[in-house]
């Protein structure tokens, strides 16, 4: 079962937190710096697992961008692994759509050169200010993560029917 | 998907020209959230982040509360408020906004509503309940987004109480066009299922339809429904094996739509939950298991791409297939997978593969053979997580043959790791494994000494206490026991003579109470030399207070005349004036009972370990003080599970300090009867007891066809040859003993001498795998162990429950406050009048054994085992003889019981006859007898030997159920072949759906050992329900009085009468409820649980469905009721 997602810079800044079993706000920011730690700590050619406490965490990182997932310890580690770049396959999908749309996103050059994963990563970590919607668009990634994960559980992983209701909601304003 | 927003579109026309800035908006990089995120990033100090943010969420508060903020400004306002809180900064004063925006904003302005309810608030939070109404409203729009958003937000989260009012609307929407309707509303139905079970009871056939749906997306979702179900009760799903398997078939054979690929993997995750609920479902059943296996072997074959996914899928398959019924050529080829996960360079596949391992060998050690010089080289692996999971799948091989060399390994990375998590849990598994395979006793007390040194203060304290119950107890041999002692003190007061400045204040606490019972062993060790020794614990500054008072204490067990006295007589000095009370009572203590020797004697006795203590664990003596205090209006003793429980509830997700989140497991665990005493197993244990359990009558691989060999480097050994090598406890053997080793090893793969650090993993290899070829049969941990254990408990009184030794274990870790009690009056006594108190006296000796033998009763002995062991040839030992009495006795016995019911019962209604547990002379069964007022358990017992047993003795317990023997005595007799019966009377305490009692027999022959036998009966709380004839205004007076009330929704029974009346005449039937009164729509109906306890049911026929309310003083009595109508009304 996933406990959390979390998603942090190098700084350990957090990004995004969606938590599947209550705790205490108080408690969160010493948790997500506990696990930020745990995660920077490690190298690249180490395990994307690490134990922390009675769970374990799944990580992946993308340029400075990392995504943890608290994990219990009877889950498939490796499927989250991969659930993770499921997600973030999606929001690339959706926010590289989005882009082009984007009057005021006309400079494109520095991403159109880059792949398709570093135009995320840049989007994420360079905080250039044309690369900034997916941290300025908090609510859409939390709505995105919504119609994947549902207490904890996977719960549509299928692109395009993941992104219908929100792609719905978006026509509904244009 | 298209003609969703399609819908959405025509329905919302004036929509479009509202929103002046179409789609840039959302990237606007220049809006506030954008500003303040990047004011945020570029910060560089926690105090200016705060600063910060508090500037934001006064600016927020304020826009939030002004009229003229719109809706569109509300949702910016409502992310920022989301980012803040997400920061840790709480900004409880917008929750309402979001409700209120949830309620009001229309499109995307409403979904952040919801998604800022769902951040914001918990299940519990008060405000939910505001939630409801828009919710319901939502549900009924004609706009399709805005069902989804409910759905959306119900499938999250939703107050309980509220589910009947919106249950029908979300039914409903099962039978919606829309795949995303109704793929959303069965995820809705499982969230329900989640927090109020009995709530969707009835609507289980819905979930079938749902499964059966055309599409994907809402089969998918209906899964984790049935994972759920499945996980709580595969029985009752074997029926629909069929279905997932040719679900899984499909998917695998790539029917599905091509995007529910991911990487060109058909639906991983999917196939995934798929083999979880196979595996589920397979478990301990062949014939289920036989429909699987075809479609094992395909997933096995079809995930041949090389992607993680894939190897997460094959994860997934190799733990279904060593969990079901084995197929032999199935398990050689996820043999085969897990060779291929850990020799792949890939960490992450590495580590899979371990993990699979370690759940693999429990069924097949020898697999571990085969990976041996793999599992080798992890063990050096520089990541640690990988080291750490090897050490987990070692701890899973350890026999007594190899736990010298695991152990080293264990307590190796013990020392370098740094998480204290770890080495708590690591510690209690070295603990474990110690006590289990210890091969000496130096070994064992060395061993120890590192664990008590690493694992320090984190440590459990059940480790201590067990390690020194152990002791006290000892085992079988005298002669050993006394040699292991001896060296306990012998390494202890080493130990303490070099630096015990850097000893963890736990194992100072150990040593002094070893110090204190046994240094009189070692005749050449001054009294004197060891107080001084603890004398200078005492002078250091880091010890605590609570080993002051432990070092105390057994300064007081050695202070016997001579200089024991003058030193007893100095600390005594410094510590009666001390602040601390405790330490001052030691000191007290000290004092008087080194100048009275007599007295000493009496209070602490040498050696008294061995005798049984007489504890009264129900505490009656309190009883008296407790009803006065609750009498001044204290709040009831909550036992500690109830707490837990309330404590687990408030917080899901354990992030309290590391000890807390411990215990809480430990209660599930004490159920399940442990094997080890050794606390810190729970860890480990929580995943090992349920694989203990799931194959301890499950997987057997006697007639399985081995198909690897015993290659590897012990391969040709025997066993006796292995036993010799136990005796290196180094890893590293001489190098003459490594080419005999060689040589006898044929199968080595190439004969050409190896590199010096090959030949060290060879040896490590030989020593780590010992023992796992040679035995023929699968047998590991806590089964059959072949190796007898060295620290095998003794049985000491075999009568003793389980739960007393609950309390006793406890008490043991409080050993000096157990003497504390009665220290307390005698020294208070003798204080106050300046002479002993002799009266007070005569109860000392035996309480003050609390101290030594505080666990003196409590073994946590196998009862099975033990009747079965001790059992005296007296009854025939001899399987025949008992097979031959089975067969012409079992047919009449039915008949013969019930001809034994009680002539007064003989008349009424009865149960059917049940067996409650046998033993080979005893055989109970039981029923229940439903009288007017009254529920009669008739317990039958029946002697199935030819001698006559007297003294039969039958204690049984419920906790939600009063229990009184009808019987004259509780004590039964029963001569050869004939029925001893006895009656109680039951009656409800705390009603729940099914009551359950527990008790125990124990009976005696005239010549032998006492015998116990365990048993448990449940029974529905229907029995107790009897009708309760009131009058109409009656009913109405106690209606407005009863506090405790559920409402739901039942479905009505349509027969050629009126629907209302037939429904209630079968709930009449079926659950003698009393008819009251029926008006028109409405009926009223009323029963009790027994004589008192009334229940009150209203009922109103609405929209096809039957609106019940039900309403008694009693908690949980009409949610238990209302589940049983429902369960009447299925059945009609």
């Amino acid at each position: 079962m996933i406990k959390f997602v979390l998603m942090v810079n190098r700084q350990g800044q957090t990004r995004l937190s969606r938590y599947f079993q209550p705790v205490e706000l108080s408690r969160r920011a010493a948790l997500e710096a506990d696990v930020v730690r745990c995660c920077l700590s490690r190298k690249k050619d180490q395990c994307s697992f690490v134990e922390y406490k009675d769970y374990k965490l799944v990580y992946r990182q993308y340029a400075a961008l990392y995504i943890v997932v608290g994990v219990t310890d009877s889950e498939n580690e490796l499927s989250v692994y991969e659930l993770v770049h499921n997600f973030v396959e999606v929001l690339d999908k959706y926010f590289s759509r989005v882009s082009e749309l984007d009057v005021s996103f006309n400079n494109r050059p520095i991403t159109a050169s880059l792949s398709e994963h570093d135009f995320l990563f840049v989007t994420f970590v360079s905080l250039t200010p044309h690369c900034l919607q997916i941290m300025f668009n908090l609510d859409r990634v939390h709505i995105i993560l919504d119609e994947m994960i549902q207490n904890g559980h996977v719960v549509e992983t299928n692109r395009s029917r993941v992104l219908a209701p929100l792609t719905a909601l978006d026509k509904m304003v244009d | 998907m298209s003609d969703v927003v399609e819908k959405t579109l025509t329905a919302l026309p004036g929509l479009l020209s509202l929103d002046s800035q179409p789609g840039s908006t959302k990237l606007s990089s220049s809006s506030k959230l954008g500003n303040l995120i990047r004011g945020i990033t570029e910060l560089t100090s926690k105090h200016e982040e705060e600063k910060l943010i508090q500037l934001e969420l006064t600016s927020i508060k304020e826009q939030v509360s002004s009229p003229n903020t719109s809706m569109r400004q509300m949702k910016e306002l409502m992310v920022r408020a989301i980012y803040c809180e997400m920061l840790g900064y709480e900004s409880s004063f917008s929750y309402i906004h979001a409700i209120k925006l949830a309620q009001q904003g229309t499109a995307l302005e409403k979904r952040v509503g919801y998604l800022a309810v769902s951040l914001f608030l918990n299940e519990s939070h008060e405000l939910l309940l505001l939630l409801v109404n828009t919710v319901l409203k939502d549900l009924q729009s004609t706009n399709l987004i805005e069902v989804c958003m409910a759905l959306t937000v119900v499938s999250q989260m939703f107050p309980k109480d509220m589910i009947p009012a919106i249950l029908p609307l979300v039914e409903e929407k099962l039978n919606h066009p829309k795949e995303i309707i109704r793929r959303k509303a069965v995820l809705a139905l499982y969230k329900f299922y989640l927090i109020a079970p009995n709530q969707v009871q009835h609507i289980h056939n819905k979930f079938r339809k749902a499964l059966c749906d055309k599409d994907p997306g809402v089969m998918t979702a209906s899964l984790h429904i049935y994972l759920q179900l499945i996980e709580e009760n595969p029985e009752g799903y074997k029926d629909l094996t069929t279905s997932f398997v040719t679900i899984l078939k499909q998917v695998v054979g790539g029917k599905l739509p091509m995007d529910f690929n991911y990487h060109s993997v058909p639906a991983p995750w999917l196939q995934i939950q798929l083999l979880r609920i196979l595996c589920l479902l397979g478990k301990n059943d062949q014939s289920t298991s036989e429909i699987m296996y075809e479609v094992l072997d395909e997933s096995l074959r079809r995930a041949e791409i090389n992607h993680n996914i894939t190897y997460a899928i094959l994860f997934e398959c190799v733990k279904c297939i060593y969990t079901i019924h084995p197929k032999s050529e199935l398990l050689e080829k996820a043999a085969k997978c897990i060779g291929n996960f850990v020799l792949s360079p890939k960490i992450n596949l590495k580590y899979l593969g371990l993990k699979a391992l370690t759940y693999v060998v429990q069924q097949d050690p020898k697999l571990a053979l085969q990976h041996q010089m793999t599992i080798i080289e992890c063990l050096d692996h520089p990541d640690l997580i990988i080291k750490r999971e090897t050490l987990e799948l070692l701890f899973r091989i350890t026999n007594a043959q190899n736990v010298t060399v695991i152990v080293d390994k264990m307590l190796e990375f013990l020392r370098v790791n740094k998480d204290d998590y770890t080495t708590i849990d690591l510690v209690g598994k070295v603990a474990e494994l110690a006590e289990k395979y210890a091969p000496d006793n130096e070994w064992f007390i060395e061993t120890m000494s590192t664990v008590f040194s690493v694992g320090g203060d984190t440590m459990q304290p059940d480790i201590p206490n067990s390690f020194l119950k152990l002791l006290s107890e000892g085992f079988d041999s005298m002669e050993e026991d006394r040699k292991l002692r001896l060296f306990a003190v012998d390494s202890y007061v080493s130990l303490l003579q070099e630096e015990p400045g850097k000893l963890p204040q736990r194992f100072l606490q150990v040593i002094s109470w070893v110090l204190g019972e046994y240094s009189y062993l070692r005749e050449d060790l001054e009294v004197d030399t060891v107080l001084r020794l603890l004398a200078k614990l005492l002078d250091m500054k880091t010890t605590s207070s609570e080993t002051k008072s432990w070092v105390l204490m057994a300064m007081t067990k050695l202070c016997e005349g001579g200089a024991g006295v003058s030193v007893a007589r100095e600390v005594s000095e410094t510590y009666s004036s001390s602040l601390d009370t405790v330490l001052r009572q030691r000191a007290q203590e000290l004092q008087h009972l080194s100048q009275d020797s007599e007295m000493r004697a009496r209070v602490l006795p040498r050696n008294a370990g061995l005798d049984p203590l007489e504890v009264d664990s129900s505490l009656s003596f309190l009883d008296g003080f407790v009803s006065e205090a609750l009498a001044a209006g204290a709040a009831p003793y909550k036992p500690p599970h109830q707490r837990q429980e309330e404590l687990a509830q408030a917080k899901a997700l354990s992030l309290e300090p590391y000890g807390l989140s411990l215990p809480i497991s430990m209660s599930s665990c004490c159920i399940t009867d442990r094997q080890s005493p050794t606390l810190l197993s729970i860890s480990s244990g929580l995943s090992g007891n349920s694989n203990d359990l799931s194959y301890r009558g499950g997987l057997k691989l006697d007639g399985v066809k081995r198909v690897w060999g015993r290659e590897g480097y012990l391969a040709q050994r025997e066993p006796v040859e292995e036993s010799a090598h136990v005796e290196v406890p180094s890893p590293l053997r001489s190098p003459s003993q490594q080419g005999g080793a060689g040589g006898s090893h044929s199968h080595t793969p190439t004969h050409t001498p190896t590199p010096e650090p090959e030949l060290e993993k060879q040896q490590l290899a030989s020593s780590l795998f010992v023992g796992l070829a040679s035995q023929s049969s699968v047998c590991l941990m806590g089964k059959s162990e072949p190796t007898p254990q060295r620290f095998r408990r003794k049985a000491n009184s075999p009568a003793s429950s389980s739960a007393a030794s609950e309390k006793q274990s406890n008490s043991m870790v409080s050993a000096p406050s157990t003497v504390d009690n009665l220290m307390f009056n005698n020294l208070l006594d003798s204080h106050i009048t300046s002479e002993p108190a002799v009266s007070s006296l005569e109860q000392t000796p035996q309480l003050s054994q609390g101290l030594v033998a505080a666990n003196g009763s409590c073994d946590e002995e196998l009862p099975d085992s033990d009747v079965n062991g001790s059992s005296p040839s007296l009854i025939g030992d001899d399987p025949v003889v008992a097979a031959e009495l089975a067969p012409h006795e079992e047919p009449p016995k039915d008949l013969l019981l019930s001809s034994c019911l009680p002539a007064e019962l003989s008349g009424l209604s009865h149960s059917e006859i049940t067996p409650l547990c046998s033993d080979q002379i005893l055989d109970l069964s039981a029923c229940h007898v439903q009288k007017e007022d009254a529920l009669v358990l008739v317990v039958f017992i029946y002697n199935s030997s030819d001698s006559d047993i007297q003294q039969i003795l039958l204690e049984l317990d419920s906790e939600e159920l009063e229990v009184s023997c009808e019987s004259d005595s509780a004590v039964q007799e029963a001569t050869g072949h004939s029925v001893a019966v006895c009656q109680y009377s039951l009656s409800v305490k705390r009603p729940s759906v099914h009551v359950e009692l527990v008790g125990m027999v124990s009976y005696q022959f005239p010549v032998g050992t006492p015998q116990s036998v365990q048993f448990s009966y449940k029974l529905p709380l229907s029995s107790f329900i009897r009708p309760m004839t009131v009058s109409t205004e009656e009913y109405g007076t106690m209606w407005l009085d009863f506090s405790h009330d559920t409402k739901q929704n039942l479905t009505l029974i349509s027969d050629d009468q009126e629907p209302l009346t037939a429904t209630l005449s079968v709930l009449k039937k079926k659950l003698q409820l009393h008819v009251v009164e029926i008006i028109g729509m409405e009926g009223i109906v009323a029963c009790r649980l027994l004589q008192d306890q009334p229940c009150l049911m209203h009922c109103r026929m609405h929209a096809g469905t039957m609106a019940v309310w039900l309403r008694s003083p009693v908690p949980d009595l009409p949610d238990c009721l209302m589940y049983f109508c429902q369960r009447a009304l299925q059945e009609h």
